[in-house]
């Protein structure tokens, strides 16, 4: 299964679902809902966090956090 | 209608969403700081002049829902929910940023389902404008079932609207926005006819936060637990239907009255990106920038640090002219006045620093510095988030430490407390100057390098090593269950807002100055005491003994410094000295030293004060160059040898670099941590550190 981590810089996918449940909360909060388009806008230069676009704004979170977020298409 | 006089409104938002700036708009500067009760999140307050009388503004933290996820956001929420709050608001206002509306109007959504009269602010209407969105507010309003008013924090304008929005009486909304009843019909049913709540959703809220809610006690917060079991309440799934079913509706209202163009050119904000997140350039501007920080602290520092210390000393020499000589006027000159001024001389480089980090908060950047440096730290045990509080330390550790609360792991936020003090804060400055003045020799190193400036380098990076490799070993020490996120907005660029930043600078010396004051200014005077009386003969027969040891013609002058020093060396504070020197012994420190280090105990710059006493040079002399010149002629009673050796000063400013040496830190990280259990392993491992450290250093250079 792809996730979040899998998209190259600026490549948009489609939030399919979480691993995470705690965590999925919080990032629904921040807007990262279940059939929202979101792509990586940013990659930190050691590989890690990542800033993703969303929701017309942008989130930086960790590679394992992105990790719990699944993507389609 | 005109409001009641006492009416209470709430701010709220989202960070980044200028709801701060909006409030220093709303109250301009009739602003009081204070804390919420019981706990230690700043609470700012101001009044509002409107037509019909003033209101009370209450600035709440930023938060993104109302499930908090930082220690600053749960007050939120506890002042929304509890209804007998002595901040409980009569009214709230949401601030919304109008260019990111859908995420902003998730929290407005859960506030005015708590059933309380809110106006919803459209801020930053000027970005959204630029953006090309076109809101329709009627319609929106209508959908929303609020009061929208739109400003532009910038320039101030819809202030007016606002204010004569709050002065109207506004509807409850009847129906919920969102009816969370098919969510836990059960549950809330019960909550409510416990607690007698006429809210669907503040008793949603009840079961959702149950064990975190302060004003329930522990037999409801049971009963709670009881409902929630019997029901089989999941909050995790309840809070995902929720928030889903929120964004559902917003977005369908959005979908219906914001229209936005297709897509724009890549903005400014992501251009800027680019360069400050780049492999190399990235790195190089973040310490550029701390570089630049620094040089200014102690560029500009100097002179206002300067007036303070000489108004400070003409205030003494008046008040000792004035007053009638004896214990009060020795308690007001030296007691209390040298206490205020120990504190009072940082607060130049403390606005400076504050300057700095409000003027990198506001523009956005310091969110980029957290994301670039989150991988580094948290090899280390640290947290990207770590990186304000650990520069805010080369000022002060006070502020730096009340910095940590924007670290939401525990485990982090504990880690960066526990070493920020290690960070070489303004008050090591002096001791470190007039040591390294001492015994390191005046030269260039390759023609360039000035070799008092490297050592005064080498002792910064020595605090910032400790700080670092203690962190990595508490990685270790410490288990925790609870995890940490790092799920951190990153916020378009702004130009920075000068008033918020002088605000911020107000407001961080002041919390410094009354919370480091109150304790510093206490010390000052037991320390006073300890080292103006004494029991035994010497010291009743001090006058006597000085003057046999005096040789016949001296001046008063000679006898005045000659009688303190005397006094010092048979007080309490010397039978201290005295009875430590053992253990200081090995470290190459004779009881003088042993003195200083007691007196210093409460603040580290008593150390240079303190010296001068020791060796009876008078105040009025220039008194750094004096002291070294003092220090580099005292010889060892007993072998003839000079006492500050290279080896005795690398020795202490060591000491010095690593130990807690601050009563005002320690009573800061009592309040933080809620008990004296990390105070105390802090005090004892740093001691432990400096110690060790110092014991090694003389061993080297000796």
């Amino acid at each position: 299964m792809r996730t979040l981590s899998d998209l190259k810089i600026n490549e948009k996918g489609t939030i399919s679902g979480f691993t995470d449940d705690t965590l999925a909360v919080k990032l629904m909060e921040m807007g990262c809902l279940p059939g929202t388009e979101v792509s990586v806008a940013l990659v930190a230069p050691l590989g890690d966090p990542l800033a993703i676009s969303v929701a017309g704004y942008q989130l930086s979170l960790r590679k394992e956090e992105a990790l719990s977020i699944t993507i389609e298409g | 209608m005109a409001d009641k006089k006492g009416t209470r409104v709430a701010l709220i938002g989202n960070p980044n969403s200028g709801k701060t700036t909006l409030f220093n708009l709303l109250t301009g500067l009739k602003q009081k700081t204070g804390n919420f009760p019981g706990v230690t999140v700043d609470k700012k307050s101001g009044s509002c002049k409107l037509p019909g009388g003033s209101v009370e503004i209450v600035d709440l933290p930023g938060t993104y829902s109302i499930y908090p996820k930082t220690l600053d956001e749960q007050i939120v929420q506890e002042v929304l929910l509890d209804h007998t709050h002595p901040q409980h608001p009569d009214k709230v206002i949401v601030v919304a940023d109008a260019s990111n509306l859908k995420r902003n109007l998730l929290l407005f959504t859960q506030i005015r389902d708590l059933g309380l009269p809110v106006i919803l602010v459209l801020n930053m209407i000027d970005i959204a404008d630029k953006r090309q969105l076109k809101i329709d507010l009627r319609t929106l309003g209508i959908d929303l079932g609020v009061k929208i008013v739109t400003t532009n924090s910038h320039s101030g304008e819809g202030i007016d609207s606002l204010k004569k929005a709050i002065s109207q009486s506004q509807v409850k909304s009847k129906r919920a926005f969102y009816e969370v009843e098919p969510l836990a019909s059960e549950a809330i049913g019960e909550i409510s006819e416990r607690f007698g709540l006429q809210n669907n959703y503040t008793a949603f809220q009840y079961a959702q936060q149950s064990d975190h809610l302060k004003f329930l006690d522990e037999e409801e917060k049971e009963t709670i637990r009881r409902t929630k079991a019997k029901h089989g309440f999941d909050h995790n799934h309840t809070q995902s239907e929720e928030t889903i079913g929120r964004y559902k509706l917003i977005s369908e209202i959005i979908d219906r009255n914001v229209s936005s163009p297709a897509v724009g050119p890549a903005s400014l904000t992501s251009k800027i990106d680019r360069i400050v997140t780049h492999k190399v350039l990235g790195y190089v501007i973040f310490f550029g920038l701390l570089m630049l920080i620094f040089q200014s602290i102690f560029a500009w520092a100097e002179w206002p640090m300067d007036l303070i210390e000489n108004s400070f000393a003409s205030a003494t020499s008046w008040f000792k002219e004035v007053l009638p000589e004896g214990v009060l006027n020795d308690l007001v000159t030296d007691g209390i006045i040298s206490g205020l001024a120990g504190v009072l001389v940082f607060i130049p480089q403390i606005a400076i620093l504050f300057a700095f980090i409000s003027l990198l908060e506001e523009s956005g950047y310091m969110s980029r510095a957290v994301f670039l440096m989150d991988k580094l730290m948290r090899a280390v045990g640290l947290n990207g988030k770590s990186v304000v509080p650990l520069i805010s330390g080369l000022a002060c550790a006070i502020p730096a430490i009340m910095a940590t609360r924007s670290i939401d792991s525990w485990k982090d936020r504990l880690i960066t407390i526990f070493v920020t003090p290690f960070m070489s804060c303004s008050a090591r400055l002096p001791v470190y100057t007039i040591l390294i003045g001492l015994v390191v020799p005046q030269e260039y190193v390759f023609g360039i390098f000035n070799l008092q400036g490297l050592v005064l380098m080498g002792l910064y990076l020595l605090g910032f090593l400790a700080a670092i490799l203690s962190a990595f070993a508490m990685k270790f020490i410490l288990k925790t269950k609870q995890r940490g996120y790092f799920v951190m907005e990153l916020p378009s660029y702004k130009l920075p807002q000068w008033k918020n930043v002088l605000l911020t600078i107000y407001e961080k010396s002041k919390t410094f100055t009354l919370e480091a004051g109150k304790v510093i200014i206490a010390i000052s005077i037991i320390l006073w005491v300890l080292a103006s009386y004494g029991t035994g003969e010497k010291f009743s027969n001090a006058e006597d003994n000085v003057k046999a040891s005096l040789a016949k013609d001296y001046t008063q002058e000679e006898y005045d410094l000659a009688l303190s020093s005397y006094k010092l060396e048979h007080s309490f504070a010397g039978a201290f000295g005295k009875t430590i020197e053992p253990v200081i012994r090995p470290l190459g420190y004779d009881w003088k030293i042993g003195i200083a280090l007691i007196t210093s105990f409460a603040a580290r710059e008593v150390f240079v004060g303190t010296m001068s006493t020791i060796y009876s040079i008078g105040a009025d002399d220039d008194e750094e160059a004096t002291i070294r010149e003092r220090l580099r002629q005292e010889k060892n009673p007993e072998t003839g040898e000079p006492v500050y050796t290279q080896a005795v000063g690398f020795s202490l400013m060591v000491f010095y670099a690593f130990a807690m040496q601050c009563m005002s830190t320690l009573a800061i990280v009592y309040r933080e941590t809620k008990g004296w259990r990390w105070p105390m392993i802090q005090m004892a491992y740093m001691t432990a550190v400096a110690y060790l450290s110092a014991l090694v250093t003389f061993q080297i250079f000796s």
